[in-house]
């Protein structure tokens, strides 16, 4: 896998719900107003899976939107990172005993980067995307 | 006659003014960005922004649906970029004459603009996403509802042309030269300005910007057109689109705006060349900043058939009545 290094200059963000309370989409929406403004980093919310570098995931993955999940995963190009957002996609939260849960995310898709809290405040979210950069960069390098 | 050297010359000279293209309709991709962010009080992303994101699409994967036609699926960018500078290589670019200034007009210009979004619909049936699907027909439905004004635009500058007894009304050498403003009375001013406004509102559905962006449609459509294209394939795309706003706002120069700064500092030969094509492109940022990121920043986007209704009937209507005060005016100074 090569990676260039205009790469973390221009991440572009692809969201999908999971099943989410629509909680942490709300925090998503919040990070991208122009008060965080993350244009400035190259940072764009996209339509389409096809066009993206980063999966946000939001919520416990339901049972119906597990193999949704897997296919928007696999259809990003890759180089590709997940992060996971919020304390359902970690651990259920507070779904985790609930009879239609095929999550947490990491049961279904590899996750590099969780952004925990009830929900994930702005500031949260853009370090989680920030963490995934070094992660990247770390790949690039050949470290695992 | 056509000599060696010639080809050679005009050859050389489509290389240069492809890279400078390339280029400069990126950095035109990266102030509408930043100018934009600036008015929703953000600071936006540095002017280098395109230049990134394309670096960045070229070193990603390139994925082709299984049910994709890969041979026009993969066609189609590479087609949308050549004709978009096709049509760079037909317009005078400051006090530089068109490249193939001898061999085409305004009217292939005209249709050589609707090639880039054929191809764009062609890669949007060959995706076989129905998403895609419907940001083609809807594509093609705003091609059709564009042309009537655009068509109206160019009839009434060349028939001011021929009316003033030029002899080659449509060729843009001498739409150039004969600035439009200077051929008519007090009424034809106002009809020019009437399809001035006609041109600013064709152009962001010329480039499918907000409020005409309904084949691209973000948050309805996926991306539309785009939906299933990836990394390299969607890079091409992202400089076809700049090469195509240059050339928008380079058509709106040569048209409306055609004077040069170099006979006001007295320079001449290349000196004046460089300093002409400077000022070409400050013409063109401007223009592209009034007519496509103010306008887009500024609404929201138009419903499909809000778009058909607002170009047929309303800006239709515009255009008409812009061409016929200024037929009403050649006709009432004498000129035919």
């Amino acid at each position: 896998m090569s990676l260039s290094p205009s790469f973390k200059r221009s991440l572009w963000v692809f969201h999908f719900n999971a099943g989410s309370c629509n909680g942490c989409d709300i925090e998503i929406v919040a990070t991208i107003t122009p008060r965080y403004d993350p244009e400035r980093f190259g940072v764009r919310l996209v339509g389409s899976p096809k066009h993206a570098d980063v999966l946000l995931v939001t919520g416990p993955v339901t049972k119906k939107m597990a193999p949704r999940l897997r296919r928007v995963y696999e259809q990003m190009p890759s180089p590709k990172v997940v992060i996971c957002i919020g304390t359902c996609g970690q651990s259920g939260g507070v779904f985790y005993d609930s009879y239609n849960l095929d999550g947490p995310v990491d049961d279904v898709i590899p996750v590099d980067v969780y952004v925990p809290g009830c929900a994930p405040r702005p500031e949260a979210i853009i370090y989680g995307v920030v963490t995934a950069l070094t992660k990247l960069e770390r790949l690039a390098g050949g470290e695992e | 006659m056509l000599t060696i050297e010639m080809i050679l010359m005009t050859v050389a000279a489509a290389v240069v003014l492809s890279v400078l293209g390339i280029a400069f309709g990126l950095l035109l991709l990266g102030i509408d960005r930043r100018v934009s962010a600036r008015m929703q009080a953000r600071i936006g992303p540095p002017l280098s922004q395109p230049y990134i994101d394309l670096k960045k699409l070229l070193s990603k994967e390139n994925i082709i649906p299984e049910n994709a036609v890969a041979s026009i699926f993969n066609a189609a960018p590479i087609i949308a970029l050549a004709s978009s500078l096709i049509v760079l290589l037909y317009l005078p670019i400051g006090s530089m004459m068109p490249v193939l200034g001898g061999y085409g007009d305004l009217i292939l210009v005209m249709y050589l603009l609707a090639v880039p979004a054929l191809a764009m619909v062609a890669g949007g049936f060959a995706s076989g996403s129905p998403y895609a699907t419907i940001g083609a027909q809807r594509e093609m439905v705003s091609m059709i509802a564009y042309e009537l004004p655009l068509a109206s635009i160019v009839i009434a500058v060349a028939w001011l042309l021929y009316s003033s007894g030029i002899t080659d009304p449509f060729a843009l050498s001498s739409v150039v030269a004969n600035p439009v403003w200077t051929m008519v009375g007090p009424l034809g001013m106002v009809g020019l300005f009437v399809l001035l406004l006609t041109f600013a509102w064709v152009s962001p559905a010329e480039l499918s910007k907000i409020p005409f962006d309904t084949p691209e449609a973000e948050t309805e459509l996926a991306g539309g057109i785009l939906v299933e294209y990836s990394g390299k394939n969607l890079g091409l795309f992202t400089v076809a689109q700049g090469v195509k706003t240059l050339v928008m706002g380079g058509l709106a120069v040569a048209i409306f705006f055609p004077w040069n700064i170099s006979p006001l500092l007295g320079l001449t030969s290349y000196a004046a060349m460089a300093v002409d094509a400077i000022f070409f492109f400050l013409k063109v940022i401007i223009l592209m900043i009034l007519s496509v990121t103010v306008i887009r920043t500024g609404l929201a986007r138009f419903r499909i058939t809000h778009v058909v209704t607002l170009f047929w009937v309303y800006l239709g209507l515009a255009g008409l009545f812009g061409l016929s005060l200024v037929i009403l005016d050649s006709v009432l100074m004498g000129g035919f």
